[in-house]
Order: C-alpha cells, then structure tokens, then sequence
C-alpha cells in the first residue's frame, strides 16, 4: 500500500491561512491503514482545525480515492458542503489528492506527504520493498529487490561500503546484496551472481505511467 | 600506454597518491600541492570525494595531465547517468588521460548536499563494461565512435570486507568487465590483506593497496564513525591515542603498513590528505 504521512502542521496552517471554510476529505484505503487519512484522522484535523478558527463544511472518507469515478460520485453526495467551502483538504496519497483535485474547481489542499509503496510488517510499522520500476529483477535475486533495498540500487552485488554485512547509509540496516547472497546459496543456486547483469531499462518506468488492459480487461 | 600499464606490467612495484580537487575554481594550489608529490607513479583525482561538492575531477585531471603529472581519473556513478558518463570518459580521452578509477561512489548521504538525487544508473561493474565497449569503439547502444579512446581501467575493493566469499564476487564481476587494477580502500590488517591476495592470485591482476596517514587519535575515531569501509583496529588507536607526537606515529604506522604492503601486493596508494610532504619518510 502507498504509505502517506502528515504534513506539519506548521506547513499547514500556512497554506490553510487564506482560508475560511474546509471541506475534509479522507481516504479508506491506504490513508487509512496506515493512519494518516481515515475517520479518525479527519476528526482530529476537524479538531485542529476548529482550534484555528476555521469553520468546516462537511467531510467524507472516500472508499479509494485513487479511483477518479468513484471521487467524483462520492464528492457529488456532497454537493452542498462542498459548495460552502473554500477549499478543499484531502487527507489521502498524491494520487488521491489529484482524483479529488480532477473532480472540483476549488482549490485543494493536499494534507499529506506520501513516501512510497510499502509492506506492512506490522502494525504502524512499514518498509519499502517494490519500486515500481518496471523491470523485474526478483527471480534472479531469490525474492529480494535490489533496486529498492540496496540504499543505491546496484545490481551487481554490494558497494564497498558494506561493513560486516551491513549498508553503509544506515548501520541498522542489513546489506541487502548480504540478504540475497545468503539466500541464494541456502537455495544452492547462483542465481544472480552467474552473470554481469546489464544496466537497468529506465525507459520502463517513463512518467507518467500509462496502462490499459488489452480488450478492455474481457 | 601510461606510465601506470607499463610499470605494473613490467611487474615494477608501484606507488599512487591522491589529490582532492578544490571547493571553488582556484586551481593554483592544487598544481602546486602536486609538485610536492615525489616518487609518484599517478596520482589519483578524486570525484567529490566523500559526496562533498568540489571542482569537477575531470577538469583538474585534464589540467594536470597536460601539465605533465599522469593522472588516475576517478569517476563515479552517484552523479552521472550513463550519458553523463561516456561523454565525461570521452572528453577524459581527448585530454590524454588514460588510467581510470570507476567506482560506485558513496552515497549522497554522506556529503554536503545530503539533500541531493543519488543517479546510480549504473553500477561499478557496468561502468566497466561501458568502457570496455568504448575502448572497442561503441557507445552502450552501440554507435561506432569516431576516435576510440584508449584506457587502463581500475577498480577498487575493500579487502577487509566481510562477509569475504560476497565482495569476492564482486571482484570476479569487476574482472570479467575488464578491471585491469585495483585499488584498495585503506588497509591496517596484514591477515586479511594476506586472505585477499592469496584470493587475487590466480586472477592475475595487480593490486595496489591503500595507505593512509591517519594523523591523529581524533582522526582514525572520526574515519571509523564516518567513513564507509574504514575501520582502523584497536591496537593502532592505543599506538596513536598513546603517542606524544601523533602525526610522527601515523607516519611510522603508513611506513610499517607499505613495507608489508610490498611483500603482498604490486603497490602502494597513499593517501595522506594534506601531509605530502610526509610521502618520502613514508616509503623510506
């Protein structure tokens, strides 16, 4: 899932400054998981936001806001409130944040800074495995990612600043090009280490990602 | 061929050193610093060395090189695409320089722009291959360049690194893309440089070892804090923390750690950042 945080509130409070009347808009998937944009999140910048003497017009948690259509459909139910208020504030991902902002004509304020796509470990507890870069390297280095756990993406095997097995960017951290190694020989397999692997295919992951299922998904 | 090739092949125990290219665009004191350097095979430029953003390792290399001091260039991957890369290699070509250090590069982290995109579109082992494939007259896409460059490419290693079976692999990667040196990360420990050559003997490519001139207590504590791969033991932190003049035992230990060095290895790279003056009582 997209983990997502909340912006300082010092950030906020400035960009809310030329606003009277919000309304809030709230995130029942990821944002919500990993607590930065469900019901209760809303409540309490409801809260926060009282404090600041702003007024709020009404608030909804969307069911994914990543999803356009259905933003659109859920903000409708919403027509009035949305009507009274200045602006908008969306506590949900990046990609939610512009569902609701391709839906309205008032202004939107996104109230989070989202980091990346992360496993759940547990509880309030997440890490980044995948990076999206549309090249897959999991088969050859037994089912770790390089490309998102070596602090500098290598795919050749670790940098000269693993000490003791560990990434030189952070001590805590486990070398990741260690984690594969280990596991590729319990495997009894080479994998990875067989060959020189060629620099990656960047041109994979060319922004802005488009993608459409071929016959409409039948 | 550089001085470099020939004396390696020759099997002539060789001897580096380095320079840091300024934090600004005055070059004078480090030509001048240069002159200082005696005995010196090449001297290896760094590339913002430690992620520290300094004058360009290209430039002052090109400047030295035609100034008549043959230069080890040293390019990393941490702030350059690999477009950035072969046109910086080409242009190092068209300067005459020829002995290379690619590396990955310490990650932004570490530098005065911690703020700062690490590149990384290649790694150490595909710069090499890149070069390799320059040197036979392609780019990475395989365009015929018009003028082939013509280098002597190194690597570098830690051969203290552990677990030892996983950067050996490494080595063996960079070797298959042509590394035809290498050059270590500073060495204290005899026993584990000794691991590591006995490893390398049968690859046949020469290996220079990295000397530093640790001047003080407060320095080797704050290398092995801060420093990825640098770890100096603790009987050489009792020497140095016991010592009453430290930089005159710093310089005893580069002394001890070179005359092993020469039994071991093909040669010696000193580091001794500021202290060049010390190069001669070094290699006594």
């Amino acid at each position: 899932m997209i983990i997502s945080e909340l912006k300082p509130l010092t950030e906020l409070q400035q960009t809310l400054s030329e606003f009277d009347k919000l309304f809030l808009v709230g995130c029942a998937a990821c944002a919500t998981t990993c607590k930065a944009g469900g019901e209760e999140e809303i409540f309490k910048l409801q809260e926060w936001l009282v404090e600041q003497r702003k007024e709020v017009t009404g608030s909804v948690v969307i069911d994914e806001a990543c999803h356009i259509m259905r933003s659109a459909r859920d903000l409708r139910h919403h027509r009035n409130a949305l009507q009274e208020a200045d602006a908008l504030v969306v506590l949900a991902c990046g990609s939610g944040v512009q569902s609701v902002s391709s839906n309205v004509e008032k202004r939107v304020v996104g109230g989070l800074n989202s980091m990346f796509l992360g496993n759940v470990r547990r509880f309030g507890q997440y890490e980044e495995m995948c990076s999206l870069c549309g090249d897959c390297i999991l088969n050859e280095t037994a089912g770790i990612c390089p490309v998102t756990t070596c602090s500098k993406g290598l795919l050749n095997g670790p940098c000269g600043g693993m000490e003791d097995g560990h990434c030189e960017v952070d001590a805590e951290l486990e070398c990741a090009w260690r984690l594969i190694y280990e596991r590729l020989q319990s495997q009894q397999r080479q994998g990875v280490f067989a060959r020189r692997v060629p620099p990656k295919n960047w041109s994979r992951r060319r922004k802005p990602g488009r993608y459409r299922l071929k016959n409409g998904g039948r | 061929m550089s001085h470099l090739s020939e004396q390696l092949a020759s099997g002539r125990f060789v001897v580096t050193a380095e320079i840091a290219p300024p934090k600004g665009a005055n070059l004078a004191p480090s030509l001048a610093e240069v002159k200082k350097f005696v005995g010196i095979t090449a001297v290896n430029v760094t590339d913002n060395q430690g992620a520290n953003m300094r004058l360009s390792s290209l430039a002052l290399a090109a400047q030295l090189q035609q100034a008549g001091t043959e230069t080890i260039l040293q390019l990393t991957c941490r702030d350059r695409n690999r477009m950035a890369l072969q046109s910086d290699l080409l242009g190092a070509a068209s300067f005459g320089i020829e002995n290379l250090l690619l590396l990955s590069g310490d990650h932004s982290k570490f530098g005065d722009h911690p703020d700062a995109r690490p590149v990384f579109d290649l790694d150490s082992v595909q710069l090499l291959d890149m070069t390799a494939g320059l040197m036979a007259g392609v780019d990475m896409v395989g365009k015929r360049l018009n003028g082939v460059p013509n280098f002597f490419p190194g690597a570098a290693v830690n051969p203290a690194a552990e677990p030892f079976d996983l950067m050996f692999q490494k080595v063996l990667k960079k070797v298959d893309s042509g590394a035809r040196f290498f050059q270590t990360q500073s060495i204290f420990d005899r026993a584990s440089l000794e691991r590591f050559m006995a490893a390398m003997k049968p690859l046949n490519v020469p290996v220079i070892a990295g000397v530093l001139l640790i001047r003080s207590a407060k320095m080797a504590y704050f290398l092995n804090a801060n420093i990825p791969g640098v770890k100096v033991p603790q009987a050489l932190l009792d020497r140095l923390d016991k010592a009453t003049d430290p930089l005159a035992e710093g310089v005893a230990i580069a002394r001890e750690t070179v005359a092993w060095a020469r039994d071991l290895c093909q040669g010696v790279h000193l580091m001794t950042l500021g202290h060049e003056g010390k190069i001669s009582a070094i290699l006594a």
